[in-house]
């Protein structure tokens, strides 16, 4: 591997400022990188061709020539998930049904990148409408883990976590309704943020459950999560549920001491059904963040055991909802048997969608039905307030809460594919922020002895995103985790 | 009504189909997942509000702006994806006789 794609974002952007490197050295390393190793991983489902290298020797000229304002990310390559919409660009959401659809638009966060000008160097692969935790409902391919090659990289964001854990980009956009940036970061061994609900524009971004989806960033460093926060963050017009509260300085928060801040454990969390390895991994760092200064508690949220049937009862009635416009009209998979409407709708959706989307469909569908909606979708909306309720407690004792981010380490492809509800409990750490709206992070704490990555959960209250990254970057600085080499 | 029944009432209304063959494999896993939804039953939300939105009423208010004419796609471009056009419109089959 090129030595430039082990740089971070801001080492990058540094060398170029100190004119070592160029944008188009940087691009091609990437590039190379990319031919090298993604026939092995099958991150991308659309990479990006040599046409970003002129677009990098553009930006040269134009910095050769003092016509650059160099910004965060100017010049530097990005991937995006696939279920993020980008103009004229191929965006199928893993899934065979959006398989030939190139939107016209981009979403408000290509926007800003390419406002920004970095390089859209791909689109990542990822659970079909990013419903799954393994990147094996991908209707392209499975992604695979780049530190084993026969584990999943997590998901739905996988290709994601994939791709810059292996250094084919430095940094992605995933999307989390119930986990989709942090279990892949987990699994990949990366940092992965789901900010606030509403702290970074949806518009654009393919709806899967719209009370709880959110764009963030996956990056190699907390700084470099920390700038695509900042480009991405603030209020857009064309999402009325993007937060109107102001964009924090999260970069100034980089480097900021820790001390005397009061950290809460949720002791549900740490109990059975949580791996050995992955336990004592959480607990080492505990002890480095009370050695920096934090103070440790436990905290209760004892609507935890609650949490994955209140989501997999309210994300898909969202999605059953979501999921209605795929009907081979105006865009997307039309069946050619269609004799009639009502068969062309009920073909393409039988042959368009995979068997989880279809899954997801049928429970949502069956939990808003006449006589069954009191049951399951209000009761589930009811207790989603009293998980919501558990963090808005646990907040007026701690400042942050740190935990596991998954119950295990990355499991191996293939290894819960036939049993639905196996793979949903392995969301269980994950979906609580998101039915409080609550930001978290996830960054690699520790690497097992069979070199796997065990990721590390701080959840904050409402828009503390700048206290979560401050937290994790003094953990990232004081561990110094040592990295066992790639598996390719 | 029986399992499978139920399933295939559930998928008319989701305009979905599932055949003999996959109806087999399906049935049993949506019933296992519905089962695990019992669990909330133990929990008392007699006093409880539901939530639908994390934020509403905290920090979000709905957002009121001006009416006025934005960007918009062109006919061309909407209408770039469709599987079928015909006339500058998104044709389907005949829906009346």
């Amino acid at each position: 591997m090129n030595e430039v794609c082990r740089l971070s974002l801001k080492q990058l952007r540094d060398a170029v400022k100190r004119r070592s490197l160029s944008f188009k050295e940087i691009a091609e390393a990437y590039l190379e990188r990319i031919d090298e190793a993604e026939h092995h991983l099958r991150a991308f489902v659309t990479v990006a061709d040599e046409s970003v290298v002129d677009q990098a020797a553009d930006l040269d000229d134009r910095l050769a020539r003092g016509d650059l304002r160099l910004g965060y990310l100017t010049g530097l390559p990005i991937g995006v998930k696939d279920n993020i919409v980008t103009k004229d660009v191929r965006t199928t959401c893993g899934s065979r049904i959006l398989d030939n659809w190139v939107p016209p638009y981009d979403a408000t966060v290509v926007r800003k990148l390419k406002a920004n000008e970095a390089l859209l160097f791909g689109k990542t692969n990822c659970d079909e409408f990013a419903m799954g935790s393994s990147t094996e409902n991908s209707a392209h391919y499975p992604t695979r883990n780049p530190w084993d090659l026969d584990r999943v990289p997590g998901g739905s964001s996988g290709g994601s976590g994939s791709a810059v854990a292996a250094r084919l980009v430095p940094a992605a956009l995933g999307s989390d309704t119930g986990g989709s940036i942090r279990q892949p970061a987990a699994f990949c061994g990366v940092v992965g943020l789901k900010p606030t609900y509403g702290r970074i524009s949806r518009y654009g971004l393919v709806a899967f459950g719209s009370s709880l989806d959110q764009i963030g960033p996956l990056a190699n460093t907390v700084r470099d999560a920390a700038v695509m926060l900042q480009v991405l963050a603030g209020r857009d017009q064309a999402d009325s549920t993007s937060a109107n509260s102001p964009v924090d300085n999260y970069l100034s928060q980089i480097g900021k001491d820790v001390h005397g801040l009061r950290v809460g454990v949720p002791a549900e969390w740490m109990g059975s059904g949580l791996d050995r390895e992955v336990k004592t991994a959480v607990q080492d760092a505990l002890k480095v963040l009370e050695s920096l200064g934090c103070c440790i508690e436990e905290v209760l949220l004892p609507h935890t055991s609650y949490a994955v049937a209140t989501y997999y009862i309210i994300a898909p009635a969202e999605a059953s909802a979501n999921l209605a416009r795929y009907d081979g009209v105006k865009y997307g998979y039309r069946s050619s048997q269609k004799d009639t409407l009502a068969q062309m709708y009920e073909n393409s959706r039988t042959e368009g969608f995979g068997d989880e989307v279809k899954r997801r469909i049928m429970i949502g569908t069956y939990v808003l039905s006449s006589g069954y909606y009191d049951a399951y979708y209000l009761k589930a909306s009811k207790v989603r307030t009293l998980i919501r309720q558990d963090y808005l407690k646990a907040f007026e004792r701690v400042d942050l809460i740190v935990g596991p981010t998954t119950p295990t380490l990355p499991f191996q492809l293939g290894e819960k594919t036939s049993d639905p509800l196996a793979m949903y409990l392995s969301d269980v750490f994950t979906v609580t922020a998101n039915l409080a709206g609550v930001p978290a992070l996830s960054m690699p704490c520790s690497f097992t002895a069979d070199k796997l990555p065990v990721g590390l959960q701080l959840i904050g209250p409402h828009f503390k995103e700048g206290r979560l990254l401050r937290v994790a970057h003094a953990l990232e600085s004081e561990l110094q985790l040592n990295r066992p080499p790639l598996a390719l | 009504m029986n399992a499978k029944k139920q399933v295939e009432k559930v998928a008319t209304l989701a305009r979905l189909r599932f055949d003999a063959e996959s109806l087999e494999t399906f049935v049993p896993t949506f019933e296992q997942i519905l089962d695990y939804f019992e669990q909330l039953k133990q929990i008392d939300t007699e006093a409880v509000e539901p939530t639908y939105h994390a934020l509403f009423g905290q920090e979000l208010k709905t957002p009121f702006r001006v009416d006025e004419c934005g960007e918009s796609l062109s006919m061309e471009e909407a209408l770039k994806n469709a599987p079928e056009t015909q006339d500058g419109h998104f044709r389907v089959p005949k829906v009346i006789e």
